[in-house]
């Protein structure tokens, strides 16, 4: 294996994935580097790749310029919420599906695949008018509209569903010996082994609805409620704010889902794949 | 199934218990999913006032006046070219880098976890950092490309132009995904299949092209799935970086419904709600030509 020629073509293969790195990564490099620069260091033509003088004073301007840390405060408390009440949701489901007797259970599992089916964009419509007619687009109901919709998700009951059935047989039979209830044994025994599912779709509801753009964008009429996609994409928007000001926003915005990314990417990739193989 | 069955209570009385399971899923279910798809129906047939509340029966009318409208057609057509400019490249790049990922290097991860980074970005974030690169006057990518004496170019203001720069920003968000769902499919190919092949002489592009991209089958297919049905619904970064322009060449189905909803002094329901209901229709019938095209060939394991 280590002939001339295979250390050659390894050379190759690295050269070649740095060069399709380069594309993959500037955009990030971009927002980190801009988001330090001075204004005129950015805003001169051709651009400088490589800042002449740091100014942290960006992130400062960005939290204070459009409520920024706040619309932080509003994303977390969606996300926290959302993420929460869809792993409760999808557990108890997840549950009856994989051990329960229930009637009718495969029209009832067709049920849950057919809203996987239906578009968001093809029903927001309706949606919009409903939590509007239901006030829940004003002050702090907002978390209300923000979250209502999505506190449920057949992804991951199907994904859940599949973990609890590959749970060992044995290991039920011995709970059931012992006398053990249903919630007690979902509790005590069934969830504490299914960790790294229910890792999976912590982190994929986690970062879908972090990252929501269209729903939020829709509903958010007062400042103090937009998320933090909608404020940064504000940024965008004013003409008033500065390149660095913005990449410095979007900086902010990346972070939670970029150290999942870079340290969740085994539960990611659990979750990303559970559709693909039959 | 019967047979996983915890068997404390009745039959009857764990099916009354499996019911209040499912009951948090099943209302939301009900008021968020079928209640809007019924309404979504509803509303095709009704017209609106100006604040978009349904106020008499149109029947017909509101798909009538769509499919009179060119706009509309030019939405579709545009829908259209944008799925091609954006799934196809993005699962191309995605399998090319995994399958040079797959050459035994030192490093495979660290590399993966960069081609992987994309995928932390919110259509937000890529998009807004996007319109800045693209930005005429002091974005990167005429800046870049004036090192070469290449001219100014309006990346996002060229109606020629506009739409294949949102396309490259949506491969570029995509590809993360990509390489993570095929990167999965490639470590659960069985070692003893690659190590067979290796011992009948396969290398290189010959193993690639016989074992690992079959292998890899399902996984294209779910991509090529999912990445159809997320073309047909893009509406951020369109929204952030040419709010449809210019004059409509970058506006795609879920725009143009946003736009009749949403925009000044337009709230036409009615008519957003039949436009709607069509990409419903094409969701379906690109997911279900999909399945019934290409899942033959799909090699499941």
């Amino acid at each position: 294996m280590s002939t001339s020629s295979s250390a050659a073509s390894k050379i190759v293969v690295y050269l070649v994935l740095i060069v399709c790195a380069l594309p993959v990564v500037f955009p990030l490099y971009y927002a980190f580097i801009g988001g330090i620069m001075t204004p005129s260091d950015l805003a001169s033509y051709p651009p400088k790749l490589l800042p002449t003088a740091i100014d942290v004073g960006n992130y400062a301007s960005a939290l204070d310029t459009i409520p920024l840390a706040r619309q932080y405060l509003n994303s977390a408390i969606q996300t926290g919420i959302v993420t929460i009440c869809q792993l409760l949701s999808s557990v108890l489901a997840a549950y009856a599906f994989a051990f329960l007797r229930m009637w009718a259970k495969t029209a009832m599992f067709a049920l849950f695949m057919v809203t996987l089916m239906v578009p968001w964009e093809a029903i927001i419509l309706p949606n919009y008018l409903l939590i509007s007619d239901l006030g829940l687009t004003k002050g702090p109901l907002t978390y209300l509209g923000l979250t209502l919709p999505f506190l449920a998700h057949a992804f991951g009951t199907f994904l859940l569903r599949q973990s609890f059935l590959q749970f060992p047989i044995e290991v039920r039979d011995a709970a059931v010996m012992d006398g053990c209830g249903h919630l007690r044994f979902l509790w005590r025994i069934l969830l504490p082994l299914s960790k790294p599912a229910i890792a999976a779709v912590g982190v994929y509801v986690f970062m879908t609805t972090w990252n929501q753009y269209f729903w939020p964008l829709i509903l958010g009429n007062d400042d103090q409620y937009k998320t933090l996609q909608i404020g940064v994409s504000m940024l965008n928007d004013a003409e008033s704010s500065s390149p660095t000001l913005i990449l410095a926003g979007v900086t902010l915005a990346l972070l939670p889902t970029l150290v999942l990314v870079i340290f969740g990417q085994r539960f990611i990739i659990r979750g990303l794949t559970a559709g693909a193989v039959k | 199934m019967e047979a996983r069955t915890i068997r404390q209570r009745g039959p009857t009385g764990e099916r009354r218990l499996s019911l209040l399971y499912l009951a948090p899923s099943l209302i939301i279910f009900a008021v968020f999913v079928f209640y809007p798809l019924g309404r979504t129906f509803y509303l095709s047939t009704m017209g609106t006032d100006i604040i978009g509340r349904a106020n008499k029966f149109v029947g017909l009318d509101n798909f009538a006046g769509m499919f009179s409208d060119p706009g509309f057609f030019k939405a579709l057509g545009t829908t259209a070219l944008f799925a091609l400019f954006t799934v196809v490249p993005a699962i191309v790049g995605a399998l090319a880098v995994v399958l040079l990922l797959e050459s035994r290097i030192s490093g495979q991860r660290m590399f993966r976890t960069v081609f992987a980074l994309p995928f932390a970005f919110s259509v937000a974030t890529a998009s807004v950092i996007f319109a800045l690169i693209y930005n005429p006057a002091v974005g990167m990518a005429n800046g870049i490309l004036s090192h070469v004496g290449v001219d100014r170019i309006g990346w996002l203001t060229e109606p020629d132009l506009a739409l294949i720069s949102i396309s490259i920003t949506t491969v570029w968000m995509t590809l993360g995904y990509n390489v993570l769902v095929l990167s999965a499919g490639v470590g659960a190919i069985p070692a003893e299949v690659v190590e067979a092949a290796r011992l009948d002489g396969a290398t290189g592009w010959r193993l690639h092209s016989r074992i690992t991209v079959p292998m890899l089958s399902p996984q294209l297919f779910f991509l090529i799935v999912i990445s159809t049905i997320h073309a047909l619904q893009s509406f951020g970064q369109i929204h952030i970086l040419t709010k449809g322009g210019p004059d409509g060449a970058t506006s795609t189905l879920v725009y143009w419904i946003y736009e009749k909803a949403f925009s000044y002094g337009s709230s036409d329901f009615g008519t957003a709600s039949a436009a709607a209901i069509v990409l419903l229709v094409v969701v379906l019938a690109c997911t279900g030509i999909q399945f019934g095209v290409l899942e033959r060939r799909v090699h499941y394991r």
